[in-house]
């Protein structure tokens, strides 16, 4: 178990400096010039470009800006200026990322939490009418783009029926004094609720599919019948046998799922305006700033990372062949 | 009385493409302490024959009926709560493949004390005393290490071992085995087979051993049920069996032995396929492949009755008891010669 972890911390540092490098190198290439960003586009002085230039070292060799950059990163863990309004990048993201870790992180439970009752269900009922409708639900899930459905919740929950608000981020401890906005628990919960359906809904959608083709597969196995024939009830047969070797694939795709819908963020934070990570990063490609993105892309790595690497640790806790290879 | 009374057992299942026949008209019974032998090709039967009896085909598109009679009751309509009490107390089953047949994410300590507590009220201190106890009998070495060890950690012939334990750990009537060696290597084979007749001997159990080799029945039961193409085409003794088959399907199981002792430049074979359960042949199922078949093969299906000189020997064939004694003789004969 420890020499698991150790390799799978190894392989994490590794993929951290390639996944850096890479970054680091597609922005290099880009056609925009940062400098120029920084001194206000088309009008600017040479003097502010040489100024810049030089202060951010634009204008040495590649490897040396990687490992000024690697080094600030690592040494320092500094994320630099923003390139637009130099505010500090850390900051920018001590901001962002509790607005989207609220959303992946609860819209993940949501999701889980659909994928397994109906996928469950409609794997011991095949052909039923919940199976039936619950493969609606999915090409719903599928097809739809998050921003159409997070447009009709607004329309739906917000407008029509006034449930929720349709729109704005009520932070979790409490909103900044004097900012006459809502915090507590309770309108974080009630701001998120709409957010976290639209997020939830495609991978929900898939995980049905995924977690009834797991169960119907396992409930196949030998060992099941093993089960039976020792005189096991059902609920037993499901809960003790069948459910924990069908979800074992099922956290795999979770640990790998939760960088992709990291990605599908930035749409359902735009729709209900959510200062995320995924806002700051679109903002920041409209305006060049090279610092801003380049910052939430090396936070969103090392977050997938570090989840990753919680989800192997899991793995390897839940499936005995792992932990003991 | 008979421990168990299977009489007419017949399953079918639902398919797309029609009702397949996979059991038709089986009846049989097992005594106290006695081995009953299954023998048959893939598709015969014999593991449904065992399923059905056990409640464990799946329920959504196999109908059976016919009586399963154990202690009084008929197992076929026995309510699921009642027949999940028998099984693995009263019958229990061990399978053909070990490797799948153990959760691969529970300790075998844990699914043995499963076993017991499925079936017994006692504290997991006494569950995991008597599984211990098991894994002993059974002969797994250092079982006090490795009862908090996972299936993989095990071999394919110590897994089996573990699957007798689990079967045997409530001290059950009957045991059904379904080709309990044929995923092991000989060596194993022979082992898990001793092993198997020296615990019947402890514990007293009937067994049901389902195979399809001949060697294994000869080596085990006192009783034998040949099945081809969902019935039961001759039932006898094993020695009876072996001294006069009656079957031109049992005398192709037997000529196709494979011998150590002698040369031969290829094994015999049955000519032909098993027959598709869902479209079977007419008349006697095995005509298609049979060297001796008749005008009256192909229209009526050959009754299973006892032979005249020994009652207790059935048999579901056309041809005259002359003829059959003097083609089995001639079989026995060439193989003695053959073998010098």
């Amino acid at each position: 178990m420890f020499r698991y972890l150790i390799r799978r911390i190894l392989w994490a540092i590794l993929l951290f400096i390639i996944i850096t490098f890479v970054t680091f190198v597609i922005f290099f290439m880009g056609p925009n010039d940062p400098a120029r960003a920084q001194c206000g586009g088309d009008q600017a002085r040479p003097a502010c470009l040489k100024l810049v230039t030089e202060h951010y070292g634009l204008n040495k060799p590649l490897y040396v800006q990687y490992w000024r950059f690697f080094d600030r990163l690592v040494v320092h863990q500094n994320l630099g200026y923003s390139y637009a309004n130099g505010s500090s990048v850390n900051q920018t993201i001590a901001k962002a990322a509790p607005v989207t870790a609220s959303l992946v992180f609860g819209g993940a439970v949501i999701w889980m939490m659909i994928a397994l009752s109906l996928g469950v269900y409609s794997a011991l009922r095949p052909r039923s009418l919940l199976d039936r409708t619950a493969m609606v639900f999915v090409l719903i899930g599928i097809s739809a783009h998050p921003v159409w459905i997070g447009l009709i919740f607004e329309y739906v929950f917000g407008v029509k029926l006034g449930w929720t608000p349709i729109a704005n981020y009520a932070n979790f401890f409490g909103a900044p004094a004097g900012s006459g906005l809502p915090g507590g628990p309770w309108q974080w919960f009630y701001h998120m609720i709409l957010p976290w359906f639209t997020f939830a809904l495609l991978f929900a959608a898939l995980y049905v599919r995924m977690v009834r083709a797991n169960v119907m597969e396992t409930l196949n196995e030998d060992f099941v019948r093993t089960a039976r024939a020792k005189g096991a009830p059902e609920r037993r047969i499901l809960v003790s046998h069948v459910l924990r070797n069908a979800l074992l694939p099922v956290v795999t795709m979770l640990g790998m799922d939760i960088g992709v819908a990291l990605g599908g963020a930035v749409f359902t934070e735009t729709v209900y305006q959510l200062p995320g990570l995924g806002q700051n990063l679109v903002v920041g490609i409209q305006a060049n700033d090279f610092a801003t993105v380049q910052g939430v892309v090396v936070f969103a790595t090392v977050a997938i990372l570090l989840f990753n690497l919680i989800v192997d640790v899991l793995y390897a806790w839940i499936d005995p062949r792992i932990r003991l290879a | 009385m008979a421990l168990l009374e299977v009489k007419d057992l017949r399953t079918s299942f639902h398919t797309e493409d029609g009702i397949v026949g996979a059991v038709d008209g089986v009846s049989f019974s097992v005594e106290k302490g006695q081995t009953l032998g299954i023998v048959g090709e893939s598709g015969s039967g014999k593991s449904v024959t065992c399923l059905t009896i056990m409640g464990l085909n799946a329920k959504r598109n196999t109908t059976s009926s016919g009586e399963a009679i154990w202690k009084g009751k008929n197992l076929l309509t026995t309510k699921p709560r009642e027949l999940r009490e028998i099984r693995g107390n009263d019958i229990s089953m061990i399978f053909q493949d070990p490797m799948t047949s153990l959760n691969p994410v529970h300790t075998i300590g844990k699914q043995l004390i499963e076993a017991v507590q499925l079936h017994r009220d006692v504290s997991n201190r006494v569950a995991r005393a008597r599984s211990l106890e098991l894994l002993k009998a059974v002969g797994i070495p250092y079982a006090e290490r490795r009862i908090d060890d996972y299936p993989h950690q095990f071999s394919g012939g110590m897994r089996q071992r573990v699957m007798i334990a689990m079967a045997l750990i409530n001290d059950p009537d009957l045991l059904i085995a379904d080709e309990p060696t044929t995923a092991l290597d000989v060596t194993t084979q022979a082992q898990i087979l001793t092993l198997m007749k020296r615990l019947q001997e402890e514990f007293g159990s009937a067994i049901i051993i389902i195979t399809h080799d001949l060697g294994v029945v000869a080596e085990t039961a006192d009783d034998v049920l040949v099945m081809y193409g969902a019935r039961v085409v001759e039932h006898a003794s094993v020695e009876e069996l072996f001294n006069r088959p009656q079957h031109p399907y049992t005398w192709g199981l037997i000529g196709s032995l494979p011998r150590l002792d002698i040369d031969v430049e290829r094994l015999i074979q049955i000519p032909g396929q098993p027959p598709s359960l869902l479209r079977p042949p007419r008349g006697c199922r095995f005509h298609p492949r049979c060297s001796y078949v008749m005008e009256v093969c192909k229209t009526t299906v050959p009754e299973l009755l006892p032979t005249q000189r020994e009652p207790d020997h059935l048999q579901a064939c056309h041809l005259d008891e002359e003829t059959k004694d003097r083609e089995a003789a001639k079989l026995l004969e060439s193989m003695m010669a053959e073998a010098g």
